[in-house]
């Protein structure tokens, strides 16, 4: 045999966590899409006559980079999360411990495979939202990097929930109420400024809210807090969550007894 | 002098209060086939797991070919294969997909005239593009014994490997095994089918409550502990029993070490009045031995 190489190792994981969620890509990429667009319809139609934001935003504009990263971020989530859950409960899991992968390579192609299926998701709803409403992009490289790393926390977030759970209901424990909660309340369908004062306060604690009012940022120029405000609190977020689960990693806990 | 295929120094592994290794040392010879024997709970698997990297030991050391699983874990688990007890699959993908993807994570692409060599062997070529969640229970052993080979790993443990398998498929794959054995690798085995260990392996360790409580050659183990078998169907059961047999359904059982032992217990049984019906004498096996060691242990 020649020499085996960490890299492939890496790089097949990688391989294989983008090809299951592909394999099911109806279930994993198209129904999201599905999802967000009916939230568009829903909403653009009830109230896009009735709220402008930003001053001359129309409502159904604003509501698409909201809804684009909202998709991707569930996604990453939902990705690495119920990968790593189904392995532990049907035990394929022994896979992925046997062989010699470092836990820095775990880490890297789970998170990367699940901001993969996020970035996916979220192009996917963003060209179907052209049936309802052109939105250009005015900063791509701000888009990309709040599309990335907030897909990335996501991920990251998810490995932890995917790692801690030992069944199904627990980690749609943090589904239902931690990030469904966080991320209707971090201003997908509003603009902070709407809001009463207190909540105004309340909301610049949702680590959410900055992933969504940077994403927005790059579409309009516009946004509720600074740009550079929110890379740095996202930027912060991943940190602090990939030392977290690194550490979780490396100790082997909830994986090697 | 050639490193052991593994060696397991003062290893124990404690959950809670519960002990699940206390204690075990143990070597292994490159190019044995090595029986690990025990009720359930013994902590075979366990020891297994640890030696993985699944499982992390309290304390002790554990290597693989001279390369310890916890500080040098990428150069033992190269050298280990492992099939699990558990039948586990991943229902995403098929078999020849499945063998690819072990194969990449041991870090070896361009693999696959090893993988068709190795479906070859296991018979698996009409399955290999089908999908995991297809194949018969048996099929998917066979899975499981192709994954762990995918790297040629020069040590390869197997748990229970034959639980629940047919007797054709047991048989293919204990040809395959000890092919694999008379080609170099070190096998391990686990098993409760006490005959097949007995028919392969060379050396065997007993185990019971984390300990191991017999190590010896099979040979030397049968030799020792017991006995051949004298069994009789007699017409008064209970005075045979009174003479120190043992039932077995309609049978009363006696072990001896010697022939002429023979002679005495018939005689002893005519002077009783137990008419002897129907007599057969038994070789010395594996599961006598082991019953006794758990009874002493």
């Amino acid at each position: 045999m020649p020499e085996a190489s960490p890299f492939i190792g890496f790089r097949t994981l990688l391989y294989k966590e983008v090809l299951r969620f592909w394999k099911v890509a109806i279930q994993t990429v198209a129904a999201p899409v599905l999802n967000a667009l009916l939230f568009l319809l829903i909403f653009s139609h009830v109230l896009d006559r009735h709220v402008t934001v930003y001053g001359g935003v129309a409502y159904t504009a604003f509501l698409v980079p909201g809804l684009v990263m909202m998709s991707l971020l569930q996604n990453a989530f939902a990705n690495s999360s119920s990968s790593l859950i189904q392995s532990k409960i049907t035990g394929n899991i022994i896979f992925v411990l046997l062989p010699p992968l470092s836990y820095r390579a775990f880490f890297a192609a789970y998170v990367l495979a699940a901001v993969l299926r996020g970035l996916l998701v979220a192009v996917g709803v963003w060209l179907m939202s052209a049936c309802f409403v052109l939105t250009p992009i005015a900063h791509p490289l701000w888009a990309l990097a709040f599309a990335v790393l907030g897909g990335a926390l996501l991920a990251t977030f998810g490995v932890i929930a995917g790692i801690w759970a030992d069944k199904f209901d627990q980690l749609a424990t943090f589904q239902n109420f931690l990030v469904m909660p966080l991320t209707m309340l971090s201003g997908v369908f509003y603009s902070i400024h709407s809001l009463p004062p207190l909540w105004q306060q309340i909301s610049h604690f949702n680590p959410f809210f900055y992933m969504i009012d940077g994403f927005r940022y790059s579409f309009f120029g516009q946004s509720d807090a600074s740009p550079w405000l929110s890379l740095g609190v996202v930027s912060l977020c991943f940190a602090l969550l990939a030392a977290l689960t690194l550490r979780m990693l490396a100790t082997g806990y909830k994986l090697r007894g | 002098m050639t490193l052991p295929a593994i060696r397991v120094r003062a290893v124990t592994k404690c959950y809670g209060a519960l002990q699940a290794l206390a204690g075990i040392d143990l070597e292994v010879a490159q190019g044995e086939f090595f029986g690990l024997l025990g009720p359930n709970g013994a902590g075979k698997t366990t020891l297994i797991s640890a030696l993985a990297g699944l499982v992390r030991p309290t304390s002790g050391q554990l290597e693989v070919m001279g390369h310890d699983v916890a500080t040098d874990y990428r150069n033992a688990r190269l050298r280990l294969g492992v099939v699990p007890q558990e039948l586990v699959f991943d229902p995403f993908f098929t078999v020849r997909e499945l063998l690819r993807i072990q194969s990449g994570y041991f870090g070896y692409r361009h693999n696959d005239d090893w993988i068709d060599e190795i479906l070859h062997h296991l018979d698996l070529i009409p399955k290999a593009d089908a999908n995991m969640r297809t194949l018969s229970g048996g099929m998917k052993r066979r899975v499981l014994v192709a994954q762990a080979l995918v790297h040629r790993p020069p040590v390869i443990v197997l748990d229970e490997p034959t639980a629940g398998v047919d007797v054709e498929l047991r048989q293919g794959l204990w040809q395959f095994v000890k092919k694999l054995n008379a080609d170099g690798h070190t096998i391990v085995l686990t098993t409760h089918y006490l005959e097949e260990a007995q028919a392969l392996c060379g050396r065997i360790a007993m185990m019971k409550a984390g300990r191991i409580v017999a190590l010896d050659t099979t040979s030397h183990l049968l030799s020792s502990f017991a006995s051949r078998s004298l069994k009789v169907r007699v017409e008064l059961g209970d005075v045979a029993l009174e003479l120190g047999g043992t039932a077995a359904g309609e049978w009363v059982e006696f072990g001896f070490d010697e022939p002429g032992e023979v002679e005495i217990l018939l005689a002893r049984l005519r002077q009783a009045g137990a008419g002897v019906l129907e007599l057969a004498v038994g070789g010395a096996d594996l599961e006598r031995v082991f019953v006794e060691v758990m009874r002493r242990a």
